[in-house]
């Protein structure tokens, strides 16, 4: 504890973290690559700056000079000012004295940011040791304090334990109290919340907003979750290719967006109870009486486990789809909601109930039967970077399924992968490319090109855009709605994303600890929740809206209130101040 | 900041916003090459200046030793054989010099009987690098199918496969590959070759399973999988392609080790049997003769070291350049 900070002092004072015309360039295999293109940016203590852009801007290469991180291929001009330090001028054992002591990183995945094999009060008091704050029993001490302080329950018994007994929530909670060990006077947040669920990403938001405003912290937040920007930030800096493109306060940004690849992006974000159409047209309407594509009853999935009962991730689970129909399956992980629709592709075994795909019991095929309903199914998965063999060019890849069930010769396939670059927007030209060469984009829409390959009958879609850039996602998913449309195929579409969801499903299911906890249109279950857990999620889910995003936090406060739970905050008396 | 350049930031800035409108431009995305990871490989394999130099010393060393006796009907440029006695031609010292350079009547000398040394070296550089190869190329099939189908199928396939590899292990290599090179006749070297593959490829097969076991779970086999890809098909055109470096850098060593192993077995004198002869059996046969004639014992000893320096030189290239991420910082 080197010096104690009083709230009254928000906002004022010398800044704690500066960029001045910070220019970077990486030297790679092929030459030169400019990330960071002179930009200025200013973080004041007890304020909150988000520094947003999709990947590839730079956002995460600025942030790194703050720590003087950046590998030796890195060629780094102008200034990064940490308090009164300029990182480039100081020596390697400067560097290390100020790196978590003055400035400390909040990472991205909790589960990598803590090493697995060292007691959560050991990684905690490490810290301090090194910067001289507290020793021994006293730092052990403070480590609880820590904790205690950043809401986690029963400190003493947590600190003793090791990363993997934790919820991923709870991770973060102790990563951001590993940030706080040694009082920082800027804390950088890297893309904090983007491994958590809704439900824990908000409680992780609101402590974060604690520290600054009873710390008086600077927090500079590394975000490309215009949501995330409209319930935390002060100021905004819109970063594109290596450059500031627009700067200001969340209100003018956001509301009032002036370059135009803010309003692009901010354009792109679904927003959640704006429906179908977002994107351009709307998937058609199913009737009634469509045939069921899809009709699962009673599925339960279990997984085994060596010397113990076995797991059951999914348990009586029941719904069915419409030909034509697109039905949204929301949950958050460990939801089993994946589980299910690798249950549905015959990858994992069912364990109890029945399953009919266009109308054969996938449960009781064998052999030619089961590789011929595959036929019928098309599948895309989340990361378009795995699902794809980096080893074979694009227009093998597409053509994998039609090779497979011997369909057509070389002259008829080529043909047809043609047709299907063109269903998919991309240029002919990609027939030779490799996975490696596109851009997430791309990959995801040759995902999409090789699951319609064989004209399925049923899609499943598992989360096919979470892992892609906001503007991207708007892309494919309005490209997804074109192609439902063509093709009249019946889709799974598995996601996270309310918003996402909203915006193309007709149905919705939701699960919690692989159960159904409520199905309905999308209307009933999105506009009117009748279940206690869907409310949680909607009020969860942030707005790129400051105001509404401010209103509806308040609203989430007043329904934990009423379930009798407490907002997360930091707990300053834990603190000793 | 003065108007004009206010005027260019702006212009600049809708630029950019256009730039960002193509990028799912294919040339935006990378250059104008399409490079695949072959050739991105084989780009930074030829880069590797290590690697580079090995591999023109192997292919020297490789091209002389075959040349200078010939290959079938093609008469090579050396004179005399490795069988022949040269009693009457000079003293049996080396008669290669440097500077002034000269190649002279005997470049490494004659050994104790006469015979030409350079012919028998040559000889035996040309079987040692027959067997390595063949023991490479055999240890790697078998290694890689085993692991491959271990790693794959799981279940008691895998255990089946991975404890007779254990069992393999446990008897002391050398042991089994004497009794076994006994058993297969000395003067066939391909059958000795043949009889040393089968005994080295449990390295491999354990590495290739573990590769195999971390690819079997990536996405891009669930999705081979979800399309009705046959379980052969999936192994050999999507896990095996991807674990070929694993596959290939190991390879390299394990010709490496396999120069060693018939060093070891032919100054054992279980390996080559004369009038055959390898460059393990000159070492063998001369090993008395290191403070008369030393030649006798150093060049089949250079010959040796060289060959296995620069396969492990090019294997270590080819591990750099399968993960570059090894050699940046």
């Amino acid at each position: 504890m080197t010096e104690v900070k009083t709230p009254e002092t928000a906002g004022t004072g010398e800044p704690v973290l500066q960029f001045q015309n910070l220019d970077i360039n990486f030297r790679t295999e092929f030459g030169h690559v400019h990330a960071v293109k002179g930009i200025d940016l200013v973080v004041n203590p007890g304020e909150v700056v988000a520094l947003v852009g999709e990947s590839g801007s730079g956002k995460s290469v600025t942030a790194t000079t703050a720590l003087g991180l950046l590998p030796r291929t890195a060629r780094i001009t102008g200034e990064t000012v940490v308090a009164d330090q300029t990182i480039s001028k100081l020596t390697p054992r400067g560097l290390r004295a100020i790196r978590g002591h003055r400035v400390a990183m909040v990472f991205q995945e909790p589960m990598t940011a803590l090493n697995p094999v060292i007691r959560i009060g050991e990684q905690l008091t490490e810290a301090m040791e090194v910067h001289n704050v507290a020793y021994g029993r006293v730092a052990w001490n403070r480590a609880i304090d820590l904790l205690k302080a950043v809401g986690i329950p029963n400190a003493e018994r947590r600190a003793s334990q090791y990363p993997h007994e934790l919820s991923g929530g709870m991770r973060q909670r102790v990563v951001i109290a590993m940030a706080l060990a040694c009082d920082p006077e800027v804390i950088i947040a890297d893309e904090p919340t983007t491994a958590l669920d809704v439900t824990v990403q908000a409680d992780i938001l609101d402590l974060l907003r604690s520290l600054k405003d009873k710390l008086n912290t600077g927090i500079l937040l590394i975000t490309h979750n215009m949501g995330v920007v409209a319930d935390m930030a002060d100021r905004v800096a819109v970063m594109f290719k290596g450059k500031i493109v627009e700067s200001g306060t969340a209100e003018e940004v956001l509301l009032h967006a002036k370059h135009p690849y803010t309003k692009k992006l901010l354009d792109a974000v679904p927003h959640l109870g704006s429906g179908h159409g977002q994107f351009g047209s709307a998937p058609a309407d199913v009737a009634e009486d469509a045939p069921l594509a899809l009709e699962v009853s009673d599925m339960a999935v279990e997984y085994k486990r060596a010397g113990k009962k076995p797991f059951r991730a999914v348990d009586g689970v029941s719904f069915d789809i419409r030909s034509g129909e697109i039905v949204g399956l929301v949950g958050e992980s460990g939801s089993g909601k994946s589980t299910v629709g690798r249950a549905l592709l015959g990858l994992i075994p069912s364990a109890a109930g029945k399953v009919s795909v266009l109308g054969e019991d996938l449960l009781r095929l064998r052999g030619k039967q089961v590789k011929a309903l595959r036929r019928r199914i098309g599948v895309i998965f989340q990361d378009p970077a795995a699902s794809l063999n980096p080893r074979l060019p694009v227009g093998d890849v597409i053509s994998e399924p039609l090779e497979v069930h011997k369909i057509g010769d070389k002259n008829s396939r080529q043909q047809k992968v043609h047709e299907l670059l063109d269903a998919v927007a991309l240029p002919r030209s990609a027939y030779n490319r490799y996975p490696h060469e596109l851009s997430g984009g791309q990959r995801q829409r040759v995902s999409f090109a090789r699951a319609l390959a064989l004209s399925p009958d049923l899609l499943i879609a598992d989360e096919p855009t979470s892992a892609l850039d906001v503007s991207v996602q708007a892309s494919v998913l309005a490209m997804l709605i074109e192609l439902q449309r063509d093709f009249g195929f019946a889709c799974l579409f598995i996601s996270h994303d309310l918003a996402v969801i909203d915006s193309l499903a007709h149905r919705v299911v939701v699960m919690q600890h692989g159960k159904i906890v409520e199905k309905g249109t999308r209307e009933e279950v999105l506009l009117n929740p009748q279940q206690e857990y869907t409310k949680r999620l909607l009020a969860a889910a942030p707005v790129p809206n400051p105001i509404e995003q401010r209103q509806r936090r308040e609203e989430r406060h007043a329904l934990l209130e009423f379930l009798g739970e407490e907002v997360a905050e930091i707990d300053t008396r834990e603190l000793g101040q | 900041m003065s108007d004009d350049t206010t005027n260019e930031e702006t212009m600049s800035e809708q630029q950019s916003a256009e730039a960002f409108e193509v990028e799912e431009n294919l040339e935006d995305a990378a250059g104008h090459r399409s490079y695949s990871q072959g050739t991105l490989i084989r780009r930074r394999f030829f880069r590797h200046r290590g690697a580079m130099v090995a591999l023109t010393v192997l292919t020297l060393i490789v091209l002389m030793a075959f040349t200078s006796a010939g290959i079938g009907p093609i008469p090579g440029w050396w004179p005399k054989n490795f069988i022949d006695l040269y009693p009457n031609t000079g003293g049996p010292e080396p008669t290669l010099r440097l500077w002034p350079f000269r190649i002279g009547e005997h470049p490494f000398g004659k050994n104790t009987i006469g015979k030409d040394y350079f012919a028998l070296v040559m000889e035996g550089t040309r079987k040692s690098v027959i067997i390595a190869f063949v023991v490479g190329i055999i240890a790697t099939t078998i290694g890689t199918i085993i692991g491959a189908a271990a790693g794959y199928f799981r279940g008691i396939i895998e255990s089946l496969l991975m404890r007779a590899t254990d069992l393999v292990i446990i008897i002391p290599l050398l042991v089994l590959a004497s009794v076994l090179g006994r058993m297969s006749n000395g003067n066939n070297v391909l059958l000795l070759a043949l009889v040393l593959g089968v005994v080295v490829w449990t390295g491999m097969a354990r590495l290739v399973r573990g590769e195999v076991l971390s690819l079997r779970e990536r996405e891009f086999v669930h999705a081979a999988r979800a399309i009705g890809t046959s379980h052969w098909r999936i192994i050999f055109r999507h896990i095996l392609p991807n674990a070929i470096g694993t596959i290939v850098v190991n390879a390299t060593l394990l010709i490496a080790s396999a120069i060693l192993l018939e060093t070891a077995l032919s100054f054992l004198g279980f390996g080559v049997q004369s009038p055959q002869t390898s460059l393990g059996l000159l070492i063998s046969d001369y090993q008395s003769a290191l403070t008369t004639r030393p030649w006798l014992f150093w060049w089949p000893g250079v010959f040796i070291l060289a060959i296995a320096l620069c396969v492990n030189f090019i294997g270590d290239g080819l591990r750099d350049a399968f993960d570059p991420r090894q050699q940046m910082d």
